[in-house]
């Protein structure tokens, strides 16, 4: 058994007790007057009116990205469902119409009750197919069955991150890209 | 029966109604300084996204939603509890929190026609000429709710809660008891009245200002954080250790009623230390006779003081449109009413203050039958409460900054410290005294 640490002997001043609330008291005191003149010194970020700025190589929610043509750029080669450590990609494919040598997903499934986020898919794709860049990190559904994120879904993700980024924008302009315009004009 | 034979029953109503009135508001102001208070202590903002159509008051909101979760919440009767003295807890110890209060003066007189004659009626709800003893006899029984529920509660976690709490109650109620004892050796009375009156006039009359008086009111103050509980003496409930303490087993409103004695308990203990220590309802350097004899100039002078101030809240809640917060949310948030809300009721009361002001320099208040009495009765309850609401900040700014005592320290503490110091300070008291009178008289 480890033996106690010895005890520091108490100064005179520090063994009246009474003396050391006293500067314990005007310690947290200053804090309060602080904080009262001035607010902005809370670190508080208050989600969901302002949000933490991610950081550019953050993993959030899944999606496809597309060609010019607006079609899948996924040519379902399956190296991110055979990468992926949880298992939870799944893919249907099928054969282009116009071009029987073009495979493309018929269905694309991530179940994001399972996924890790450990971004293997990204790093297998051949195609950058698919990407974890969108920043979204409140992945939340009322069922089971509508965690799983299908293709359509992915493909339209980036539609309404807009606002979000938004929010990121007016609590942190710095972050914005040169020459970002708002939607409505901010209250000044 | 004509209403003036009417008239002393109806006030002795009154005054119970608005004793119980003015501790039952207070509560849910403090459970509101408590969290904002913790907030500011640890650097965070605390509850501040309840609000009623834009107005969040900074927090305030959130006490009413509070009220009305614990109403709605299910009240959960436990299948192992005895279920009388089970439902009887919570009951005592609020009961007894507030039947304290009856003994403290919250003014010194109001004029009433009596059949006929002008009477002066006391502005307390009882006139017990033991009220000290009556406030030690009523918080020793305040313990008894506590352990009560502790016992009841047929759970071992709530039984240690309860003994503790008696344990503590018995070994800080005597250094209470003494350090009172110098204040009434000193007042020749028991009656908190005769103490709170022989307190006003000037600041220096105060019983704090003389030596034994200050010894006595640390003494009185440490051993009142014990009786209500308080942060760094709430062993009963210390979470750490006893889950809930002797409140473990209770939800819904039966809590909120512990939950409120606690609340209630600091307002009376401050009440008390008030009236003991610091004069009371009485304004320093004002005492009643000056305050009706000069309530025009006074009621002026308040009136055009607070405008300034009014006014400068009003440039800063202007100024604060500007956080980053209201450029952060959407334009059409109804949160941007806020700051208009709050210029709008600053500028208002400012306008209010200047009018009260005018009222003072027309002289109709000093002029009227009633005029100075309620000025008299205005200022001295404010007086009253600003004692009290320190008083609890002390306890709030206390809970935030030092930790809970282990047993042993709290026992060390109580008996071998408070209690010799409470014993040595009564005879210094009476020393003082002796010299005193020999001195001056
Ligand atoms: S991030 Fe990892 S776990 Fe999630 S789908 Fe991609 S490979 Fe699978
Ligand atoms: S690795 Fe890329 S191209 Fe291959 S199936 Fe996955 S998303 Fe499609």
């Amino acid at each position: 058994m480890p033996l106690p640490a010895p005890r520091k002997k108490l100064s005179t001043p520090e063994s009246v007790y009474l003396v050391e609330v006293i500067k314990g008291m005007f310690l947290t005191m200053s804090h309060v007057i602080k904080n009262i003149f001035d607010q902005d010194r809370f670190r508080t970020i208050e989600y969901p009116d302002m949000r933490k700025p991610m950081a550019a190589r953050y993993r959030g929610a899944h999606r496809l990205t597309t060609r010019p043509d607006g079609k899948v750029k996924c040519v379902a080669c399956m190296c991110c469902p055979t990468i992926c450590p949880a298992n939870c990609i799944t893919i249907i494919a099928g054969e282009a119409a116009d071009d029987p040598a073009e495979k493309f997903p018929v269905e694309f499934d991530i179940d994001m009750l399972r996924c890790i986020f450990c971004g293997f898919c990204v790093e297998a794709c051949p195609k950058d197919a698919i990407r974890m860049d969108t920043k979204i990190y409140e992945i939340n559904a009322y069922t089971r069955q509508d965690m799983v994120h299908n293709k359509s879904y992915m493909i339209n993700l980036m539609d309404g991150v807009k606002p979000q980024a938004e929010d990121v924008y007016r609590s942190h302009p710095e972050q914005a890209p040169a020459g970002y315009t708002f939607d409505e004009k901010p209250v000044v | 029966m004509s209403f003036e034979d009417v008239l002393p029953y109806l006030l002795v109503v009154a005054k119970c109604v608005f004793a119980v009135a003015f501790v039952m508001n207070i509560v849910p102001l403090l459970i509101w300084g408590e969290r904002k208070g913790a907030a500011y202590i640890q650097d965070r903002p605390g509850p501040n996204r309840a609000d009623i159509m834009g107005i969040r008051a900074g927090g305030l909101v959130h006490t009413l939603n509070d009220v009305v979760k614990l109403v709605m919440k299910e009240d959960i009767i436990p299948q192992h509890v005895e279920r009388f003295y089970w439902a009887l807890a919570p009951v005592i110890a609020m009961s007894v929190a507030l039947v304290t209060f009856i003994v403290v003066p919250f003014g010194d007189y109001i004029t009433i026609p009596v059949g006929g004659v002008l009477e002066q009626v006391p502005l307390k709800v009882s006139d017990i000429d033991g009220g000290l003893l009556f406030v030690l006899a009523m918080t020793s029984l305040g313990v008894y709710g506590i352990m009560l529920a502790g016992w009841a509660s047929n759970n071992k976690f709530s039984l240690l809660g309860g003994l503790r709490a008696s344990a503590q109650m018995v070994s800080y109620e005597l250094a209470m008891g003494l350090s009172a004892v110098v204040i009434f050796l000193g007042a020749g009375s028991l009656s908190l009245s005769v103490i709170a009156e022989q307190q006003s006039g000037a600041i220096w009359n105060w019983n704090v200002f003389s030596l034994p008086g200050a010894i006595a009111f640390v003494l009185f103050w440490i051993a009142a954080f014990a009786e209500t509980n308080r942060t760094p003496f709430d062993l009963p409930e210390g979470e750490a250790e006893l889950v809930g303490g002797y409140h473990t087993e209770y939800s819904s409103l039966r809590f909120a009623l512990f939950f409120m004695a606690e609340y209630a308990n600091m307002i009376v203990a401050s009440a008390v230390t008030a009236t003991l220590f610091f004069g009371g309802y009485n304004v320093p350097f004002l005492d009643g006779a000056t305050i009706r004899a000069h309530s025009d100039i006074l009621v002026a002078a308040l009136g055009f003081g607070a405008v300034p101030a009014l006014l400068s809240f009003a440039v800063v809640a202007f100024k604060r449109r500007n956080r980053p917060f209201y450029r952060a949310i959407a334009a059409d948030d109804i949160r941007h009413r806020e700051p208009k809300f709050w210029v709008a009721t600053w500028g208002g009361l400012a306008v209010a203050h200047a009018g009260i002001g005018v009222l003072g320099l027309t002289g109709i208040i000093g002029a009227s039958s009633f005029g100075p009495d309620v000025v008299a009765f205005v200022l001295q309850l404010t007086a009253l409460a600003l004692k009290v609401l320190l008083g609890c900040w002390i306890m709030i700014w206390v809970r935030w900054t030092v930790p809970r005592f282990r047993y042993d320290q709290l026992m060390n503490l109580g008996w071998r410290v408070m209690l010799p110091l409470a014993l040595v300070n009564v005879f210094f008291a009476a020393l003082w005294i002796i010299v005193k009178e020999s001195l001056f008289a």
